[in-house]
């Protein structure tokens, strides 16, 4: 079927402000959105730009603003899109690169802020240090972090203020504070007790959609306000 | 503008990271560049796990281990770097837990292991539980965690900088010259950088991206392989790339051996686990190369499913609860790209390029070779999939390029920090940059040329129709008819973006010139290995002839362009060559 691709494109060296520009593309049910963007770089417009590499969803490199929510563009289906019509932006509330590039520097600057790295300065054993499958669980879900920013860029609490940690940062953070192996949770809740931390969050859940691995993100933002909390007491 | 650093890392996947975390440890002013940002890197793709011989689940031993890469690599590999790999598996993987990694555990709280393809117990006797995992994302928990101990070391990364160049000093790197420092592409604004080291490590990873059919990222193209050749450095082993058998069809995103080491089958078109015909002893289990031949043979006797060109991987029996807990990535995948539903539906599938055994020579402290003596290169490391130390021989087994990756990226840093004590920062002139100057330049310049993706598309249908999991003399003839006609063409190659900003038209562009290189030298390297060994299946040739071919080939640019090939001896300790029956 034929497919019409609404991209929303911006060449710093050539256009003032962004602007919309329409492909029309062949496109299978199962091809991605990926796969349309390729087909139109490769061939009708190689000046087209997008980041992408693994093309299923490990990475984290396309997230992007489609059909007006955040997904990769590699694991979202023309079929589930509905419509002969697709819209493509880039994620909301980044600088602008070029097209549907984004500066990412920002957004790794908050994940770096909450010290997404195990802590345990104490002597480790010769094997590995034990731990049950049911504390291994507390953490398994915020493992999943691709780091592709399709979370705190479709969070309006971000786009209110853009200071706010964001729900990446906070999951990379839970994936610690809950680590039985780790040290430092202390010093991480005191990070996110910060006025630009979890309190920011208004549980509007738009996070939870927007994350392609399906990561319970508002759980664990409540998980951690609630120890930050319980710390308190 | 020149930049010094006492060491660079090329490539931030899993041996690059550990290099440099190596190096932070050593107090080096170190600095790693990517051309991606470092958690992009398709290390962060592999899935089953990592093989060990912890003994967690039941006995092991790494002389086991150590046979089986050599069995599975059908005795092309180095038997004292096997046995390096073997022994240090088990130490790099209590270290990756003491950094974080969150290893599935057993009842008893240690890390779990479950069994994967050709690792066996007792010299073959049958499956042992040898792979540590982290559910099915063990590659995407290996980088991350890596990637978490690198910043809390303050490790300095260069992101989205494309290295385009090697800078060299006192000659080409096949004639005695040291690896200086690289030229690297800014990606945000164009800008070429020259940095100035003491030493470089390669650890781009391979280049799957020359076959149609793949597992591989879009930005695997072989360009740290294809610099170091473009300056001398031979490329080892290139006719070894390995085909895995379970690729969704069509797209060949990889559906874990994992699935298999669980209890998967392998099934025809009537329902039978065909294995039995090829493999009876470990069946499903059976070494990559061999079940991805024995997917082909059954297709090609019509018993793929209703006659066509794949059969299924079949997860039903395995229940939910298994699937959900060790197998959840890949049974996502299979709903999204597949829209099939794996507790209820067997799944299609087919080979799918993966893994290039080949790449830069080293020894077994990385460092880099540039003959059949293993002259060593000064100045220049490589390890990862990018690297030939050679511990793979013909045939990769399951998990082992996460071994080798853990193993040979921390000898790498260490390594590295050995060599470049006392040594002086080279001499580096602002010109080196010059030459691949005037090649961007060229390519950006063309108004009206050959456009890059019809080249790689070219390059990808005959590599994969010619030059895939079966090969003879005639279709290679003719893969190296059109890897020369595409190279040709690829003179006049131009792009349609020929701005400064975030131009990936121009990258991609370069990378088909990387593609190209690695694509003749493989192509070169198939023709004169006249018989069938681990992954590489001649059907003029089927049997394996270890009087004339039980040596490894290096491939070095002659002096007129062309393809020239030399063979070095394989290092044999414990293990006698046999056949390899499973």
């Amino acid at each position: 079927m034929t497919v019409e691709l609404r991209v929303l494109r911006y060449d710093p060296e050539r256009d003032a402000k962004p602007h919309e520009e329409r492909y029309t593309v062949e496109a299978g049910p199962m091809d991605r959105v990926l796969d349309l963007l390729h087909k139109v770089k490769y061939e009708q417009d190689g000046t087209l730009t997008f980041r992408r590499s693994c093309a299923h969803g490990v990475c984290g490199s396309d997230a992007m603003l489609i059909n007006g929510r955040n997904r990769l563009a590699c694991k979202i289906r023309v079929d589930q899109l509905g419509g002969r019509k697709i819209t493509v932006a880039p994620l909301p509330g980044l600088p602008v690169m070029k097209d549907l590039v984004v500066d990412m520097e920002g957004f790794f600057a908050k994940f770096r802020s909450v010290q997404p790295f195990l802590q345990n300065e104490s002597m480790p054993p010769e094997r590995e240090r034990r731990q049950s499958a049911r504390d291994r669980a507390r953490y398994d879900d915020t493992t999943k972090c691709i780091l592709c920013a399709a979370c705190t860029t479709s969070c309006p609490s971000f786009w209110a203020r853009p200071e706010y940690v964001g729900p990446a940062a906070i999951v990379n953070a839970h994936r610690f504070i809950f680590d039985s192996r780790d040290d430092a949770a202390e010093e991480r809740l005191e990070i996110l007790a910060d006025k630009d931390g979890v309190w920011r969050c208004r549980t509007i859940f738009n996070c939870v959609d927007a994350c392609p691995r399906d990561i319970h993100i508002t759980q664990a933002i409540l998980e951690v306000s609630s120890a930050i909390t319980g710390r308190r007491v | 503008m020149i930049r010094d650093h006492d060491a660079l890392v090329v490539g931030a996947g899993g041996a690059g990271l550990w290099a440099a975390l190596e190096l932070a440890k050593a107090g080096i002013d170190s600095a790693v560049l990517t051309k991606l940002y470092p958690t992009r890197s398709h290390t962060g793709a592999a899935q089953g796990g990592v093989c060990a011989a912890l003994g967690n689940q039941e006995e092991d031993h790494w002389e086991w281990h150590m046979f089986d890469t050599i069995k599975g690599g059908d005795y092309l590999v180095d038997q004292d770097a096997a046995e390096v790999l073997a022994r240090e598996a088990i130490e790099t993987v209590i270290e990756l837990e003491h950094m974080g990694l969150p290893f599935n555990r057993t009842d008893d709280g240690r890390i779990d292991q479950r069994r994967f393809g050709g690792h066996t117990r007792n010299y073959g006797e049958g499956p042992v539980k040898r792979a540590c995992f982290a559910a099915d994302r063990t590659g995407h928990m290996i980088l991350q965690t890596l990637y978490q101990q690198c910043l809390k070391a303050g490790v300095r990364f260069y992101d989205e900088y494309h290295v385009v160049d090697l800078v060299t000093e006192g000659g080409e790197l096949g004639a005695g010259g040291r690896a200086a420092g690289v030229v690297a592409y800014r990606i945000a604004d164009g800008e070429l950088v020259t940095l100035r080291s003491k030493a470089v490590l390669l650890a781009t990873g391979g280049f799957g991206r020359m076959f149609r059919v793949t597992s591989n990222a879009y930005s695997l193209t072989g360009d740290g392989v294809a610099l170091a050749y473009r300056h001398g450095v031979p490329m080892q082993d290139m006719e070894f790339y390995q085909f895995h058998p379970t690729g969704i069809v069509g797209i060949g995103i990889l559906l874990s051996e994992a699935a298999r080491g669980e209890g998967a089958y392998l099934l025809d078109n009537d329902g039978f686990r065909f294995m039995e015909r090829y493999a009876p002893k470990l069946m499903e289990l059976a070494p990559r190369d061999m079940v991805s031949r024995a997917i082909v043979q059954e297709i090609r006797a019509g018993r793929g499913i209703d006659g066509k060109d794949y059969v299924y991987l079949d997860v039903r029996h395995l229940g939910r609860k298994m699937i959900d807990e060790k197998l959840p990535d890949i049974t996502d995948f299979v709903r999204v790209y597949q829209g099939l539903e794996p507790y209820t539906d067997p799944i299609p599938i087919q080979p799918t390029a993966h893994y290039a055994m080949g790449g830069v020579p080293t020894n077994m402290l990385t460092q880099a070779t540039r003959d059949a003596a293993n002259t060593v290169v000064p100045g220049l490391s490589a390890a990862g999939e990018a690297a030939c130390v050679s511990v793979h021989g013909a045939n990769r087994l399951g998990t082992n390029s996460l071994v080798d990756l853990l193993v040979f990226g921390r000898r790498a840093g260490r390594q590295m920090a050995l060599d470049i004590r006392g040594q002086d920062l080279p001499q580096v002139s602002e010109e080196v940059m010059e030459p691949v100057r005037a090649e961007i330049e060229a390519i950006r310049g063309r108004t009206k040329g050959e456009r890059k993706e019809a080249l790689r598309h070219e390059l990808a249908d005959v590599m994969m129709d010619d030059a895939g999991v079966y090969r003879d003399a005639v279709g290679l003839e003719r893969a190296r008819a059109k890897v020369a006609e595409l190279r040709a063409r690829y003179e006049n190659v131009s792009v349609d973006d020929k701005g400064t900003v975030f131009n990936t038209d121009l990258l991609e562009a370069r990378e088909v010139g990387y593609l190209l290189d690695c694509a003749e030298t493989m192509v070169a390297a198939c023709i004169n290995r006249k018989e069938s060994r681990g992954a590489h299946s001649r059907e003029d040739y089927p049997d394996r002839d270890d009087v004339n071919f039980l040596t490894h080939s290096l491939a070095t640019k002659g002096a007129d362009g062309a393809v020239e090939l030399a063979y070095k001896p394989v290092t044999i300790t414990k293990f006698q060559p046999k056949p390899r029956v499973y």
